[in-house]
């Protein structure tokens, strides 16, 4: 009853301002904000400027394209295998599975099959991958909502990733790990150790992020229904991965289509409800647990066998034999100098990166260099929606639906 | 009922017709398909709206220079995945350098804005009905489209490199 008289109320002085030729509501001011290019919680560069009414989000117009390095175009002059160094700089939080994704596209267009202990080195590698990518998105969204000390707490664990990155091929975080047909080197038993010396002290301390962060009702206030994405939504703007799941869809490319044996591992996807900050972050909490089981089973059931592929036209031999045997000796010069013979053909492989599926199509005319190869980047997928979700919302959750996306600048630009 | 390349390209002729449909083939265990720019956006739509096909998830699309092909010189490349069937199909369209236009998906799919974007920037596809058609990653003043083939990597007027040698 009371509403039905607010309403003819309403009417009423609409009518009157009708009458008199005023405006229904004072124009609004709106005020223009730039968030970024460099702003400290975009964690990258790239530019908002946003149209604000008061604290609120009118408008925000997303520009792209301060990194971008022309990886496409470059790749068009490089052999096949000069081109890993460039992917491990497009998502540098998880630089292992961007390489050894690109390692699988080029092994599918080539043929070659990779042995199971190889295959099982990978998954070890990317699912670490994916735990350094998840840990830094997660204990970001701690920073940006308040919470530095988690952030600090896990960074050395990651460094502990890092150390065994360094270990298995030498680098730390643009990684180019493993070769087309395998591994560079075999898992040295340091590197062994280290891995369950890992699988030992992370569960500890990521128990002890999670339960800072997870039933913190401050983090819960702050988080939940910010930045929230309907699962139509998500698949129309092509989302993948942790921030698809967390809108509800249970899409995984290492479920669906399994590559480098994923279908030997015993894992669970876990999927949110509403797609909102909050459940972004649960979803790549327990995408960590997941990881670090899928690294157990593949520790323990590491096979044995070779590291590596029996490709000599397109796996470099060992040194020793180039300094002494002659067939050595001639496929370390065609596969240094690019003059592998590359079939002609047409590939599209993806693998399930940290921030989704992260696609590598290549067109190869039999050149030395891939005619044209694509990436799917994830990131710049999704990022086209932030948009949509920051929009009647306020600045400071603006900020939180940035970092839980996980934007990487690198993968975005590419 | 399971999609296999056969009942799909099958569904797909006996909709469009084998004069919009040709070129079927199969490189990479992803069937490819080459249809016409009239047809592009109606097939696509067929593809996401089909109750049995359900092919409602846009991955990716970029755009291919061939040059030298007269009519097959400039490539679109869509790239569909069914995600209730697992499936997955490639369509091209293929048009001369001349005339690079091409209907705009937005209106199916919200992703195809930045690909289109991106395609525009990159080849010079002209999307039509595209919402804001501008360059994306490049600088706006640029006045190529840098990932057409004309366009060498390195400085022509060097003489220390011979492509036979050293790539394209």
């Amino acid at each position: 009853m009371a509403t039905e008289n607010k309403t003819a109320e309403l009417t009423e002085l609409e009518q009157f301002r009708k009458d008199h030729g005023l405006a229904l509501h004072e124009e609004r001011q709106l005020t223009t904000l730039n968030l970024g290019p460099t702003h400290p919680a975009t964690h990258g560069i790239f530019q908002n400027i946003l149209q604000m009414d008061g604290e609120v989000i009118v408008d925000a117009v997303p520009t792209i394209g301060y990194i971008h390095r022309a990886f496409e175009k470059i790749a068009e002059r490089r052999p096949f295998y000069q081109i890993t160094p460039l992917t491990d700089r497009m998502n540098y939080c998880s630089s292992p599975i961007n390489n050894m994704g690109y390692h699988m596209a080029v092994e599918k267009l080539l043929g070659i099959t990779v042995p199971k202990r190889a295959q099982y080195i990978r998954v070890i590698m990317m699912e670490l991958a994916r735990i350094s990518d998840h840990l830094i998105c997660n204990s970001i969204l701690g920073v940006d909502s308040g919470a530095f000390t988690g952030f600090l707490y896990v960074m050395q664990e990651r460094e502990h990733i890092y150390d065994i990155y360094e270990e298995v091929c030498g680098a730390r975080l643009t990684t180019n790990m493993g070769r087309i047909g395998g591994m560079e080197r075999d898992l040295s038993p340091k590197a062994l150790h280290m891995i369950d010396e890992f699988l030992k002290r992370f569960p500890k301390v990521w128990a002890e992020f999670e339960k800072m962060l997870t039933r913190n009702r401050i983090f819960i206030d702050r988080t939940t229904d910010v930045g929230a994405i309907s699962a139509e939504r998500a698949l129309s703007y092509g989302f993948t991965g942790p921030n698809l799941r967390a809108a509800g869809v249970d899409y995984d490319v290492r479920v669906m289509n399994p590559y480098s044996s994923y279908e030997d591992f015993e894992f669970e996807i876990p999927v949110g409800a509403k797609g909102d900050t909050y459940d972004r972050f649960l979803v790549r909490n327990e995408e960590v647990w997941q990881s670090l089981k899928i690294i157990e089973q593949a520790y323990k059931n590491l096979p044995e066998g070779s590291y590596h592929a029996d490709a000599p036209h397109y796996y470099l031999p060992p040194k020793q034999e180039v300094y002494t045997s002659m067939e050595a000796l001639i496929y370390h010069f065609k596969i240094v100098m690019g003059e592998a013979d590359i079939p002609v053909g047409e590939v599209y492989h993806s693998v399930e990166g940290g921030n989704g599926e992260l696609g590598f199509y290549i067109i190869s005319d039999g050149g030395r260099t891939p005619y044209r190869l694509h990436f799917r980047r994830p990131c710049f997928i999704y990022y086209q929606a932030y948009t949509e979700m920051i929009k009647g919302g306020q600045l400071a959750d603006a900020i939180l639906t940035l970092s839980s996306l996980n934007v990487i600048a690198g993968e975005l630009d590419a | 009922m399971e999609l296999t390349n056969e009942n799909v390209l099958g569904k797909i002729i006996s909709e469009f017709g084998e004069e919009n449909i040709w070129d079927a083939m199969n490189p990479d265990g992803i069937m490819t398909i080459t249809t016409n720019r009239e047809s592009i956006h109606n097939l696509i739509k067929y593809l996401r709206d089909d109750k049995e096909l359900q092919i409602s998830f846009l991955t990716t699309m970029c755009g291919i220079h061939f040059p030298g092909q007269g009519d097959k010189e400039m490539c679109m490349m869509y790239q569909l995945h069914s995600l209730r069937h697992n499936y997955r199909i490639r369509i091209k369209v293929f048009m001369p350098a001349s005339d690079p236009v091409m209907p705009t998906m937005t209106d199916l799919y919200a992703t195809a804005n930045w690909m289109e974007r991106e395609a525009f920037d990159f080849y010079g596809f002209k999307f039509i009905g595209h919402p804001n058609l501008t360059r994306i990653l490049n600088i706006e003043e640029m006045e190529y489209h840098p990932m057409l083939k004309q366009y060498p990597l390195e400085d022509q007027t060097r003489e220390d490199k011979i492509n036979t040698y050293f790539g394209r």
